[in-house]
Order: structure tokens, then C-alpha cells, then sequence
């Protein structure tokens, strides 16, 4: 029961991580570095937060984190795609205009009970003993980052469009050449991972801890910028890392109230110091990390016309 | 409609100028539409937030205090950039920097020396760039992302200061609060102008790490190597510069200058440890070196303009009621402002109305 119980609790913890993370991925793929999921999940937060609380429907705050996810990346996207600013700092900016944001914007909410995203029960599915619980008695979120990686996986491999845009992320200027629209493209894909960090900071102010705190994602979209490396920019490898980080920061959480004889601040890092061992793990052998990053991550695009 | 950008032939030299003030108007501007949306006076609010603490003596020594750690970490900031190495963990380097300065007022309070006050200061450096060397020698052995690593180092520096000052620096007369032993009157940076205000040396650090940046940077072969290797690596390398070691160079310059402003910050301002000790100065001084283009001149006037945001923030937390959090969107919205503004400095910007009429006035003529 007990280990039924952490491997709960460890669901919840890696989903916000894999959601953001599989929309970053996205956002990658296509060539551009969004370092703004901090401030979108946070902006996404409170934007499922307080539209739960002016409706009373969870669902309805899902869509609004959804919603303010992607709207507020679209400012990144209008920046770098548009003005073609620098991504790297650009997306700093975007963390910094949403950490003051959300905090201003969810001043009168601190303190209120939130509003939880109620788990779905699935007739006879539900009842199978510990898988049961485990995989058919969660939240919506849950489900969705599960359609998440199945979907993302045939769309970016399977599907023609996903193939242009992994084209897109390769060499903008040949996807250009072939005529495919290299600045449309690549907004959809800014505001696809600005929906999913949306969505992965609805899942923290409506599923994980129901209530509105500030800086609430402490670091959770820095996690989840630093899970795409570690995947080496596949949708599998995010899944299975997301999970990984989800397990540190729930047994950091267990050992805690284990009572274990280290400072709790010392367990708190371990999440922090995993993504720095795990970053050094992957990006040791030079030549995997190369083959697999798209060619033209992060470089600006300017058509000629 | 739709924005295109034509090249320009040659860099704006006027726009390189103008643009960091086209920013900053337009940031009032945003600013003005969002105090009307909370329901103040803009006016009122502008002038409270911006005007009224430059009317005072002793407000323009606290715009002094909370411009010297910007410029100092910015200044450092700016190396890196310019070579192309993204530290964005100043926070952290100011928060090491702060604790190894602090080890001789807080473990050797009874040693008294006038020696006190210059190793602290020494030491702080040291610890910044010491815990700067982390992300530079995971970058430069180990080709990991710098802009992660130096970011989760932040979060373990501030667990680890929260960790000493409830656990062994807890101050013993301290009634249990979360704060260490106050320093000693010979650990405290002296104030520059006593009379009139606060200021203290750390504003004189900042204005000679400017000036001795802005001299290598121009004048030195070290100055050289950084932008050209900032630029292209590959040029750099058949120039015979190694990028290796400017990521050494840059991470602990800037490292050792954020050291640096941490032990100043808790020695001049603060007195004593304690778990906040930045209102997030390592972040804020991303904005000012980007405000500042990078340059170690217009980064100590643009210092003074994000210092006089968190001025502003406090003062018009008091006098007109709005929250705190209102320092950190305008300093969100300036970086916005400044990035895009920038783009006028090598880009025409047109505005195409309709593909459509183009077309069709190539036919015409």
C-alpha cells in the first residue's frame, strides 16, 4: 500500500515536469530556444487558478492555463520571430515578466482553498488491484500527458507536417527554400509549448498542491528545460526522465518525513543537483548530444525576400 | 499586415543610442496602461514610482546602495555575454560570495584586525568565483548546457545559506530567529559620505570595476579576444585564442565580481546573514547589462535606472498601495522593450499592409 502510495504521489510530481517538458521539445524541434517555461508555467498557474475560482470549474481552469500559457508565449514568439531578438535572453525576460506578473496578479489569491481537478473513475478499470489505482484512477492532466507522448511521437515522426517541422529545426533555410514557411511554423510551435507550460502550471495550482502560492513553480520549468537535453530531444526519453526527477523530489519529500538524519535542505537540493549530474551524464560524449540537437536551435531566421 | 525587416547596409549608430531611451519611454508608457488597469492615477503613480526618491539626499544614497550590486554583477555579466558564455546563476555566486566573506565576522568574531574587513571582502570574491568555476568547468570538460547548470546552482546556494543560518550560524542571542550573530563594527563597509546617507563602499567598487572592464575591453588583446571569440569561435581559434579558457576567464571574473557584491551587500547594507539576502539582484542584473549594451559604461547608467525600480517599488508599496511585484513586471517589461528596440539598430521595419497590393503595383509599373 505504502508503495502504492509514493508511486502516486511520484505521478503527480513528474506530470507538470513531462507536460512542459514535451512542449519545450516541441518548441525545439522546430529551431527555437523558449527558456521562458518557467514564466509561462507560472502565468499558466495562476491563469487556471484564478479561472477556476471565478467559475468553480476546474476543467474551465485547465483551458485557462492552457489559454494564458500560449498567449504569453506568443510575446516570446513575436520578440524572436518577428523583431528577431536573442532567444537566450528573450526567454529570460519572459521568466522575469512572469514571475512579477503572476505574483502580482495572484496577490488576493493567496490563502484561498483552490479548486482540485477531480480524479475520473473508471468502471472495472479502476477496481484491478494496484494497477488499477495507479494508472486508471487519476486526473484528467494525467491522462493528457499520456495522449501528450503518444501523440507528439507520431506527429513529430510519423506525421508529414512533423517532418517539416524537425526539417524546420535542422536548416531553416532550406525548409525556406522548399517552400515551406519557416516564421508560421515555428509560432505554432512557440505556442505549443507555451500551451503545454500552460497546462503544466495549471496541473500545479489545481492538481498538486490545490492553492495559489508564489514562485509556486520553483524551478519545475528549468527542470523541464534541462529534461529535453537530458532526452536528447526524444519524446520517449522525456517520459522516462520526467518520471526519474518525479521520483527524487517525492523521495527527497519521504525521506523528510522519515526523519532521515540529513537537513532537509540538503534533501531539498537533490532534485537541483540530479538535473546538474544528469546534464553532465549526457552531455559528456560530445558526439551523441550533436547528432541529435537540431542543427539550428536557437539561431535567428531572417527570410530573404 | 505584416512586419518585415530589411537589413541595414550598415549598423545604426543613432539607434544604438536612442533605442535603450525608446525602451525605457515605452516602458513607462506600459507602465502608465498598467497602473490605469489597476485603477491609480498614472500620473501619480509614475511620479511616486520614478520622480519622488531623486527629490531627497538620503534616497539618492539608497538608489547608490542598490545600484552598486547590479553594476558589479553586471559589469562581470557583460564579459561573459560578450564571449558568448551565458552565466545566468549570479544569484547563486552572490549568495556563496556573500557566505565566505561572512566566515571571519561570523566564525572569527573574535578576531579584531583592520586586516578583517579586506579578506572578507577578498574571500567573498573568491567564494563567487569559485562556485562560478562549477558551471565553467562543466561547460569546458564536460560540453554541459552552462545556462542550466549555473541556474540550478542558485536554488542549492540559497538551500545551502538557509541551511547554515538556522543550523550552526544561527545566531546564539538571536531568540531563535533565523539570522546569524551581527557583524562586528570592523566588518562593517564604511559609508562614503556619513552625513548625508547610507552609501557605502560597494558604490566605489562598482564605479572602478566599470572603468578597469570598459579599459580591457577596449584597450587590451583580453578585450579583443573576448568579442572575437564571442563572435565566431571558429575565427577566434585560427586567431589562436582558446574558447576553453575564456569560459574560465569570463565564468570567474564574473563569478569573483558577484562574490564580490554579495559579502558588500551583507556587510554594508544588511549587518548580518540571513536567508533572504537579494531581492534578486543576480536576475535584475541580466536586464541592466543587456540595458547597458553589454558595455561596462552604460551598464552603471542603466544600474541606476533598474536600482531606482526596486526604489520606486518600495515607495510606491507605501505611498500609493500597490504591491511589490510591480518593481519586477516593469523590470520584466523593460528587458521586453530593450530586446526589441535593439532590433531597429540593424534592421529597417516595414509594415506590409497586404501581400496582395504588392503584387499587383510590380505588375503596374
Amino acid at each position: 500500500m505504502i508503495f502504492e502510495a509514493i508511486l502516486l504521489t511520484v505521478i503527480t510530481a513528474a506530470t507538470p515536469l513531462v507536460i512542459a517538458a514535451f512542449g519545450e521539445l516541441v518548441t525545439e524541434r522546430a529551431g527555437v530556444l523558449n527558456l521562458g517555461v518557467e514564466g509561462m508555467m507560472i502565468m499558466g498557474a495562476v491563469g487556471a487558478f484564478a479561472a477556476a475560482q471565478a467559475t468553480g470549474s476546474p476543467y474551465i481552469g485547465l483551458l485557462a492555463g492552457i489559454a494564458t500559457g500560449a498567449v504569453f508565449s506568443l510575446l516570446f514568439g513575436f520578440l524572436t520571430l518577428t523583431l528577431v531578438t536573442n532567444q537566450v535572453a528573450t526567454g529570460l525576460a519572459l521568466t522575469i515578466l512572469g514571475l512579477g506578473a503572476s505574483g502580482m496578479l495572484g496577490e488576493s489569491y493567496v490563502g484561498i482553498p483552490g479548486i482540485k481537478v477531480p480524479q475520473i473513475y473508471i468502471p472495472y478499470l479502476s477496481d484491478i488491484p494496484f494497477i488499477g489505482p495507479v494508472l486508471f484512477h487519476q486526473d484528467l492532466v494525467f491522462y493528457l500527458s499520456i495522449a501528450l507522448v503518444i501523440g507528439i511521437n507520431w506527429f513529430l515522426f510519423k506525421s508529414r507536417r512533423g517532418l517539416k517541422l524537425r526539417a524546420i529545426g535542422d536548416n531553416h533555410s532550406s525548409a525556406h527554400a522548399l517552400g515551406i514557411d519557416v516564421i508560421r511554423t515555428r509560432y505554432l510551435a512557440v505556442m505549443f509549448g507555451g500551451a503545454c507550460a500552460g497546462l503544466a502550471g495549471a496541473q500545479l495550482s489545481l492538481v498538486y498542491t490545490p492553492q495559489w502560492v508564489e514562485n509556486m513553480a520553483a524551478g519545475r520549468g528549468w527542470i523541464a528545460l534541462a529534461l529535453v537535453v537530458f532526452a536528447s530531444w526524444r519524446p520517449w526519453r522525456v517520459l522516462a526522465g520526467g518520471y526519474l526527477f518525479g521520483a527524487v523530489s517525492i523521495g527527497q519529500l519521504h525521506a523528510q518525513a522519515f526523519g532521515i538524519g540529513i537537513p532537509s535542505q540538503f534533501l531539498s537540493m537533490l532534485p537541483y543537483a540530479a538535473t546538474i549530474v544528469v546534464l553532465i551524464i549526457i552531455s559528456h560524449n560530445r558526439r551523441t548530444t550533436l547528432i541529435n540537437t537540431p542543427a539550428s536551435l536557437g539561431k535567428a531566421f531572417v527570410p530573404d525576400r | 499586415m505584416r512586419i518585415e525587416l530589411e537589413k541595414r547596409p550598415q549598423v545604426s549608430k543613432l539607434f544604438g543610442f536612442v533605442s535603450p531611451l525608446l525602451a525605457l519611454v515605452l516602458t513607462l508608457v506600459a507602465g502608465s496602461i498598467m497602473f490605469a488597469l489597476l485603477g491609480k492615477d498614472p500620473v501619480g503613480a509614475l511620479n511616486a514610482f520614478f520622480v519622488e526618491p531623486l527629490l531627497e539626499i538620503w534616497s539618492l544614497h539608497e538608489l547608490a546602495i542598490k545600484a552598486a550590486p547590479l553594476i558589479l554583477i553586471a559589469v562581470g555579466l557583460s564579459v561573459c555575454y560578450r564571449s558568448n558564455n551565458w552565466n545566468i546563476g549570479a544569484e547563486g555566486q552572490f549568495t556563496i560570495g556573500a557566505i565566505a566573506g561572512s566566515i571571519l565576522p561570523i566564525v572569527f568574531y573574535d578576531w579584531h584586525s583592520p586586516l578583517v574587513l579586506p579578506l572578507m571582502l577578498i574571500m567573498g570574491a573568491i567564494g563567487g568565483a569559485l562556485f562560478a568555476a562549477i558551471p565553467a568547468l562543466l561547460k569546458a570538460h564536460f560540453n554541459t548546457n552552462e545556462i542550466l547548470t549555473s541556474l540550478m546552482l542558485v536554488y542549492i546556494a540559497q538551500l545551502f545559506l538557509d541551511w547554515l543560518i538556522r543550523g550552526a550560524w544561527r545566531d546564539p542571542k538571536g531568540f531563535n530567529f533565523p539570522v546569524s550573530r551581527d557583524f562586528a563594527p570592523e566588518a562593517v563597509l564604511p559609508a562614503i559620505w556619513e552625513e548625508s546617507g547610507r552609501a557605502h563602499w560597494a558604490f566605489i567598487f562598482a564605479i572602478l570595476a566599470a572603468i578597469l572592464v570598459w579599459f580591457m575591453m577596449r584597450y587590451t588583446l583580453k578585450g579583443f579576444e573576448v568579442v572575437v571569440l564571442g563572435q565566431s569561435e571558429r575565427a577566434g581559434r585560427f586567431a589562436g585564442f582558446s574558447s576553453r579558457r575564456m569560459i574560465w576567464f569570463s565564468f570567474l571574473l564574473s563569478g569573483a565580481l558577484a562574490g564580490l557584491a554579495g559579502i558588500s551587500e551583507v556587510s554594508g547594507s544588511i549587518g548580518h546573514l540571513q536567508p533572504a539576502i537579494s531581492p534578486g539582484y543576480g536576475f535584475t542584473a541580466i536586464i541592466v547589462a543587456f540595458l547597458g549594451r553589454l558595455n561596462p559604461l552604460g551598464i552603471t547608467a542603466s544600474g541606476l535606472v533598474l536600482a531606482l525600480t526596486y526604489l520606486g517599488g518600495e515607495a510606491a508599496q507605501l505611498s500609493i498601495g500597490v504591491s511589490d511585484k510591480v518593481t519586477r513586471v516593469f523590470q520584466g517589461l523593460l528587458l521586453f522593450f530593450v530586446l526589441s528596440c535593439d532590433t531597429l539598430i540593424f534592421y529597417r521595419i516595414r509594415i506590409v499592409w497586404s501581400r496582395v497590393q504588392v503584387v499587383t503595383g510590380k505588375v503596374a509599373q
